[in-house]
Formats: structure tokens, C-alpha cells, sequence
């Protein structure tokens, strides 16, 4: 009898129609729990090191987490998982919503795809009936409209759909994978179900999923839907009122949006308007969110309501859900002052399947490069002179793949390059060829720059967490320490310290906090990430907000009381750390080195080269790498990861213990 | 006619308004009526159903009510925000045979809510605690209501069973468990 989890992954082969229900080796939930860790497990022992994403051979894994469906909240997200047609390296989304949790209920907590269907097709899941069903009536139909014709087809409105848009039937580099307001949309998974033929996956399940220790399970419950209740009517003071709540950011219950508007960068990520929050302004666009938004909404089993569904009757659902960032992204990168704006081509991007955080900077990009002479009437034939406008032909194009639109679609970096003429100039805020956060600051953050610098994830706010973005007020950082339970054992005394200081005369960036505290922040606030991305625990729970409902001591007993896995504190970091290297190890495999591991060029006016190769050496020594960012063997070896170790030394990545020292 | 009596009614009142569509009642009523409770969680199996439609912003928690001993013909119309809704899926008759909405998944039979009826009485039923922006709430008032006889799971299981196999075939088995049962 499994716990929590199925323990069965469906495997389908797209190109011959084979499906079959297979199980898994119960170990693997020991060393890698679910999720991502399973995850990358598989895509290291089963596909070729040099697969292009787009190869038939190469797999498409959706997972649910390993908590997904049981009492644990938030446990909804699907993790999705493959190589990246943009990076090139190991592309790992996630979405929250239904999806996962309904996979689970119909008895999988994985789909394995392989393969490219013939023709256009869907996926339906109904328990143990799995069907590839022809989607050719589906064919360039929106995300949501998709969903919508699916669940009608279907009339059952339990039946949970994700889906591609045209950006993904057309192999957008951006492309994303949507479940209403959840969007799997980083790296471009979507543009590789496309290239599988596969336009959606419907499921609906009724079987159980049984808990191992029902009655702790119930308690645990209720002991954090109470802190949760109090941590959504107490937002933590001295922190701004965007971060200072549980959940993803609530953009859409705040309107207050001060801090994203005067902090973060305007156009391609180019400069602050620090006087751009008015009462006038204030005033406008809270008319607009009210008027636009319907409702607010939840993913499964969580209370927080970080979506909405906003009204939009350009859409033939005519509405969407939007959380988060999506409120302000395009209109930013548009250098627009309407909120309405940002509402009406967010919902149209979502409907065509788009990331709803690069697909802005593309634009603008490409706006940037017409300004400088280097795209032209040429490139652009027709193109508008008002930003807004220029933004929707830009939609258009891009989805389309059509003419300067097919370049564009491969994402900045790569289109920087296609174009040439001095465009590579332009590509000044990617890394590992991957559009990042809009942020363009004065001094170098130290904790930030190693996040930048060696995340997997390719978004910083699947990186970051737990620690406050900036130092506290002084007046509240002892109430802040007092009341800190969430601390790793053994650094309560360094953080809280850290806490205290942090921002006192000395105790300032670039050099606060020293190397080896910056690398132990760092460590905390993956580890947590890598714990969620397995779990299936939402970051708006866990890993993202300070002070949040799930932290490493009560994990382990959550685990415990809902799979039976007895896992102390120690095994949990130490498992997430096997993830954690793991994923590092086939982007390793795939050729990624010290060279590729730089935030973007302009993230900070003030940097400092040698200090900066000071704290990556500091790090990848912490973590037990070499000078090149390689986990070293016996790293390898302590995390039981000797097939990685021997893979590396028979392709000469890594020599032979012996000769290594 | 049944006598009319002063009774307690105690009841679950659904804001629809107020539902974010989370369905974590439905979580935890399937983990609550679990036979060893809260050993599993399958939302196929809870007493309560929220109709969960975001692309027509609709969220309607509806309760498994009373039984349906035949199909409706008269499908019911909502106007709910200036629309139309043609459908019985608001509908909170359980065993209905149009329709598998509060069936058992397996056994087929009919799933009612009980307001998690147990001794000593919870507080509030399970999707009432959960529900912490009160799309649920649970009210008690005094109320004259005419006495009729309360169809419990029991009754409703049986009546099932007697409908699907006939009144023989339901006691010829009973009999058999029974001696089955006594037999040393």
C-alpha cells in the first residue's frame, strides 16, 4: 500500500499510440520524493544527453508533487519538465490549479510523453480510461476556449484541461502551458508539447488518495489553516505591502503598486520612473481593477486567493484569470500608463499561449531595435507609431511565426543573434539566455547576484524567499527575530544576527553579508524552492513569502503523515540537495559552465568583477563543486549520486577521484 | 398531514458570492465520511459539490440533499448575474438517476450530506471549519417544520439496492450474511 502518492507513472508514446500504466520502484520516492526530483531523475537516465527539445526522443514529463491531492495545502502544483528549446538546458515549469491533483485522483502522479503524434491530438484521462483523442477541431483555438470546448465536450465540469495556444502549435520559444490562471510558463515547455502534436490534456479522476497517518494528518490541518487565517490579517510591519502577506504577491486584492512601479524598470528593462506613482494614477487604475475583475480565485485546497478572473470581451470566454506580476508586466515594457491596457493584451497573450514575463521584453526589444535603425519599415511593414498599438502587431507576429515574428519568437537572445547588425547590444538582461526579472539597481547585492548567477530555474522569484529584499526598519527587527521559528537548526544565532545588523553603519552591500553567510541565505532559500517543487506545495505557502505556513521543521512530519516516508529535518535538506545537484548535473551534461553563470550585465550600476568570482568561488565551494560549477565526485558520491559521478568521468567532465586532487 | 413541531434547525447556508472555487470542502468532507476518517481524500466521494466553472465565473457549492426517486422532468432555470442557466447541475438531489452527481464512485450509492453528524456533535460541520471566507456558513433557529420521517444513509442505501437488484435478491443476500455472520 502506497501513501500519498500512486505511485504509478502513465508512459505514452505519441508516435505509436502506446500507453501504458507503470510502476515505480518505491525507492525512488526515498531519494528524490516527487515532483521535480523524480523528474529529473527520469530525464537524466532516459534521455540523451545531446536531444534537441524538439526531438520526438526527447520527453515531456507532467508531475504532481508529492503531496498533491492529499490534506496538505496548496499541494495543486504540476510540475512540468523537459529541455528548454530557449536555454537548451533543463526546463522545469509549474502551474498551480486542478490539474495535478485531478491526475492523482485518477490513479498517476505522472504523464510520461514521448514521441510526435501524426496529426494533431488531445490527451483524456478518465481514470483508468486513456484516450489520444483528434484535436483537429481545436487547431489554433485559444488556451481557454480550448478548456472551455474540451470540458463541454465532456459535459462535466470536473474535468480539468491544460492546454497550448497557437504560440505553442507554432513553436514559440515563449511558449506556455495554461490551466486558467496558472500558467506553466517559463523555458517554453509549451513549444515543446507543441512540436509533440499535442494540444491538450484533459483528466478526470474518482479514486482515492490514502494518507498515512489520517488522524496527525487532520490536526496538521488545522494547525495551519489557523496561522495561515493570521498571517492573511497580519501583514508583517516594516516590510513593503506587497511582500508583507502570504501567497504569490496579491496584485490583484492590493492596489497600491508603488513598489513595482517605481522600483522595477520601465520599457526593455531600461530605466525608473520614481515619481510615477500619483494619487491620479492610484486613483484610475483602482477604478480599473474593480471594474475589471470579477471574483477572486483559489487554486485547489488553499484559501489565499491570489487569482481573479478579469472581465475581457475580446476573449470568446470573455473573461481570463490573471495573478501577480501579469498586472503590470506589459504595460511597463510598454512604457503605457493604463492599467486597462495591460488587462486587455495580458488576456489576449494568455489566450495565444505566451509567457506573460518574457513576451513583453521581446517586444520591447524589438521596439528598441526600430528606434535604433536596426529593425526598419523593412522588418516592420505598417508598424505603428503608438507603443500600445505596436505591442499587438508585435502579438500577432509572434504567434504566427510570421515574418520578423519568426525571429522574435526565439526569445531575445537568440533573435539578437539571428538579427545581428549590433542587435546583440540590445540582449542586456538575460541570463543563460533566459529573460529575467525587470530590475535594474544601484548597488550589488551579493545574495542576489549567486541567485542570479547559479539558478537552475532560469526566475529569480522561484529562487528567492524567506529573507527580507532589503534591510529592516530598525524599530521592528527585534519583534521580527523573536517571532522566527522558520530558521534552519544550527543557524538560528547567525540569521537572526544578521537580521539585527543588516543595515547598520558597515553592515551594507556589496561586502554585507560576507561570502559565507551569503552562501548559507542562498543555500535556505533554494532548498526550500526544492522541497516545494517536489512536494507540490505551492511557493505562496512555503518558499516565497517571509514567515510562511510551511518551513523545514514541520515538513518533515507533514511528509511523514501523509505519505508514511519517516524523513527527519536532516534527510529533507539533504534530499532536496539531491534534487538540487541533480538538476545542476544534467544542465552540466548539456554543457553549461562557470562562463554561463552571470546575471544580467546592467542588474547593478556598481559591480565588482573580483569580488564577484570571490563569492562564486566561495559558493560552488560550499556546495561542493569545482572552480567550473561541476559537482565534484565525492559531492556526487555523499548524495548517492554515483551514476552521475561515473557518467561525468566516462565523458571526461570529471576525472577519476584519485587524479582530481 | 404531518403534525407541525418547534424544531432546532440547524443548516449549512452557501454564499455563492463569497466562493473562490478552492474546493477544499471537498476535500475534507471526503476525508471526514472516510471509513477510518480522513484516511483517504477523493472529492468523488464528498457529500459536497462546487460547481466550478471559471471561464463563466461560476462557483455554486451545492449540498447532497434528498433523494431523487425518479428523473426530474422539470430541469430547473437559474438567473444568476443576468444569464441563464438551463441545467440540474445546482441541483442537490442525491441518487438521482439522470445524473451521477453524489453517487459513490465504486458502490453507486447515494452520498447525502449529514451536516458530519457524530458524537459528541462537532461545532460546525467539516466544510464549514475550512471555508474561511465563508462562501459557507452554518446557522441554527428555531423553526416550525412539519415532522416527516428523516431518510437516513441507511434507509437511502437500502431503497438503492432494492431499485437496482429487486426486494429479493436484496433479502435472499441479507439472510445469507446474516447466517454467514452467526455461524460459529
Amino acid at each position: 500500500m502506497r501513501y500519498g502518492e500512486t505511485g504509478y507513472d502513465l508512459e505514452i508514446d505519441l508516435s505509436t499510440g502506446n500507453i501504458e500504466k507503470v510502476e515505480r520502484d518505491p525507492k525512488l520516492t526515498e531519494l528524490y520524493l516527487g515532483g521535480l526530483g523524480l523528474n529529473a531523475y527520469t530525464m537524466w537516465s532516459r534521455v540523451p544527453a545531446d536531444a534537441d527539445p524538439f526531438d520526438p526522443d526527447n520527453l515531456l514529463i507532467f508531475a504532481a508533487g508529492l503531496l498533491d491531492g492529499t490534506m496538505a495545502h496548496g499541494a495543486n502544483r504540476t510540475i512540468v519538465t523537459s529541455y528548454s528549446p530557449q536555454t537548451k538546458l533543463l526546463g522545469f515549469s509549474m502551474m498551480g490549479g486542478f490539474w495535478a491533483p485531478e491526475l492523482k485522483y485518477a490513479g498517476y502522479d505522472r504523464i510520461i510523453l514521448k514521441g510526435k503524434a501524426p496529426e494533431l491530438v488531445y490527451l483524456w484521462i478518465n481514470n483508468d480510461k486513456v484516450e489520444i483523442r483528434d484535436a483537429k477541431h481545436l487547431k489554433g483555438k485559444g488556451t481557454y476556449e480550448t478548456s472551455y470546448l474540451i470540458r463541454q465536450e465532456m459535459k462535466d465540469s470536473k474535468v480539468q484541461v491544460m492546454a497550448i495556444g497557437l504560440a505553442g502549435e507554432n513553436r514559440v520559444f515563449f511558449a506556455s502551458l495554461e490551466h486558467g490562471r496558472n500558467s506553466a510558463s517559463r523555458l517554453g515547455l509549451g513549444a515543446v508539447m507543441g512540436s509533440k502534436n499535442l494540444k491538450a490534456i484533459a483528466v478526470r479522476g474518482t479514486k482515492d488518495v490514502p494518507q498515512a497517518k489520517p488522524e496527525r494528518m487532520k490536526e496538521l490541518y488545522f494547525e495551519l489553516l489557523k496561522y495561515i487565517q493570521y498571517r492573511l490579517q497580519n501583514p508583517l510591519p516594516g516590510i513593503p505591502g506587497i511582500l508583507a502577506y502570504i501567497g504569490s504577491p496579491q496584485e490583484m486584492k492590493l492596489f497600491d503598486e508603488r513598489w513595482h512601479t517605481t522600483s522595477f524598470a520601465w520599457g526593455h528593462a531600461r530605466y525608473r520612473r520614481k515619481d510615477f506613482w500619483t494619487e491620479e494614477i492610484e486613483k484610475k487604475w483602482a477604478e480599473t481593477q474593480r471594474r475589471r475583475i470579477e471574483r477572486y480565485v483559489s487554486c485547489y485546497n488553499c484559501p489565499v486567493e491570489c487569482g481573479a478572473i478579469i472581465r475581457h470581451d475580446g476573449l470568446t470566454t470573455h473573461r481570463y484569470l490573471m495573478k501577480c506580476f501579469s498586472k503590470l508586466t506589459y504595460l511597463m515594457a510598454a512604457e503605457s500608463d493604463s492599467l486597462e491596457f495591460n488587462f486587455d493584451i495580458a488576456g489576449k497573450a494568455q489566450e495565444y499561449g505566451l509567457d506573460g514575463f518574457t513576451t513583453p521584453q521581446v517586444m520591447a526589444f524589438a521596439v528598441e531595435l526600430y528606434e535604433n535603425g536596426i529593425l526598419t519599415d523593412k522588418d516592420l511593414p505598417g508598424f505603428p507609431k503608438n507603443n500600445e498599438e505596436r505591442f499587438y502587431y508585435l502579438l500577432e507576429k509572434i504567434v504566427r511565426r510570421e515574418g520578423i515574428g519568426d525571429i522574435l519568437a526565439d526569445g531575445v537572445y537568440w533573435a539578437a543573434r539571428r538579427i545581428g547588425k549590433g542587435a546583440e547590444k540590445f540582449d542586456h538582461n538575460t541570463t543563460k539566455k533566459h529573460e529575467q526579472m525587470v530590475i535594474k539597481l544601484g548597488m550589488l547585492n551579493p545574495i542576489y547576484f549567486l541567485m542570479y548567477a547559479t539558478g537552475e530555474k532560469g526566475n529569480i522569484t522561484q529562487i528567492e524567499g524567506q529573507i527580507p529584499q532589503a534591510p529592516l526598519p530598525k524599530e521592528v527587527r527585534e519583534e521580527f527575530v523573536k517571532d522566527w521559528p522558520h530558521v534552519p537548526k544550527g543557524k538560528e544565532e547567525r540569521f537572526k544576527r544578521f537580521i539585527l545588523e543588516w543595515g547598520d553603519e558597515g553592515k551594507v552591500f556589496p561586502f554585507y553579508p560576507p561570502p559565507d553567510l551569503c552562501c548559507e541565505l542562498v543555500e535556505w532559500q533554494e532548498i526550500m524552492h526544492y522541497i516545494d517543487d517536489c512536494t507540490g506545495v505551492c511557493a505562496g505557502l512555503s518558499s516565497f513569502p517571509i514567515k510562511p505556513p510551511y518551513h523545514i521543521h514541520n515538513y518533515p512530519e507533514i511528509i511523514s503523515a501523509a505519505t508514511g516516508l519517516e524523513i527527519d529535518e536532516d534527510e529533507l535538506w539533504t534530499t532536496a540537495t539531491r534534487v538540487r545537484t541533480l538538476v545542476r548535473a544534467i544542465n552540466v551534461r548539456r554543457g553549461m559552465r562557470r562562463k554561463d553563470e552571470k546575471p544580467p550585465e546592467d542588474h547593478w550600476k556598481k559591480r565588482f568583477p573580483e569580488y564577484e568570482e570571490k563569492l562564486l568561488d566561495t559558493y560552488y565551494k560550499y556546495r561542493g563543486w569545482n572552480k567550473e560549477g561541476i559537482p565534484t565526485i565525492k559531492t556526487l558520491k555523499n548524495l548517492n549520486l554515483d551514476y552521475v559521478a561515473e557518467d561525468f568521468i566516462k565523458r571526461g567532465i570529471l576525472k577519476p577521484e584519485e587524479e582530481e586532487e | 398531514m404531518a403534525e407541525k413541531k418547534k424544531k432546532i434547525v440547524k443548516q449549512i447556508i452557501i454564499n455563492a458570492d463569497e466562493c473562490n472555487g478552492c474546493r477544499a470542502c471537498e476535500a475534507i468532507c471526503s476525508g471526514y465520511h472516510s471509513t477510518d476518517k480522513f484516511s483517504i481524500i477523493n472529492p468523488g466521494r464528498s457529500r459536497i459539490f462546487v460547481h466550478w466553472d471559471p471561464y463563466r465565473n461560476l462557483f455554486v457549492p451545492v449540498l447532497g440533499g434528498p433523494q431523487a426517486p425518479a428523473e426530474c422532468l422539470a430541469r430547473n432555470k437559474y438567473i444568476i448575474d443576468g444569464k441563464e442557466y438551463d441545467e440540474c447541475l445546482f441541483c442537490g438531489a442525491v441518487d438521482c438517476p439522470s445524473r451521477e452527481l453524489f453517487q459513490d464512485p465504486d458502490s453507486k450509492l447515494p452520498l447525502k450530506c449529514d451536516s458530519c453528524e457524530s458524537e459528541p456533535p462537532l461545532e460546525e460541520p467539516m466544510c464549514v471549519q475550512v471555508c474561511i471566507n465563508d462562501a459557507l456558513t452554518y446557522e441554527e433557529r428555531e423553526e416550525e417544520v412539519e415532522e416527516e420521517r428523516e431518510w437516513d444513509e441507511l434507509d437511502m442505501g437500502l431503497e438503492h439496492l432494492i431499485k437496482t437488484f429487486g426486494p429479493d435478491k436484496v433479502l435472499e443476500t441479507f439472510e445469507r450474511l446474516v447466517k454467514k455472520e452467526q455461524t460459529p
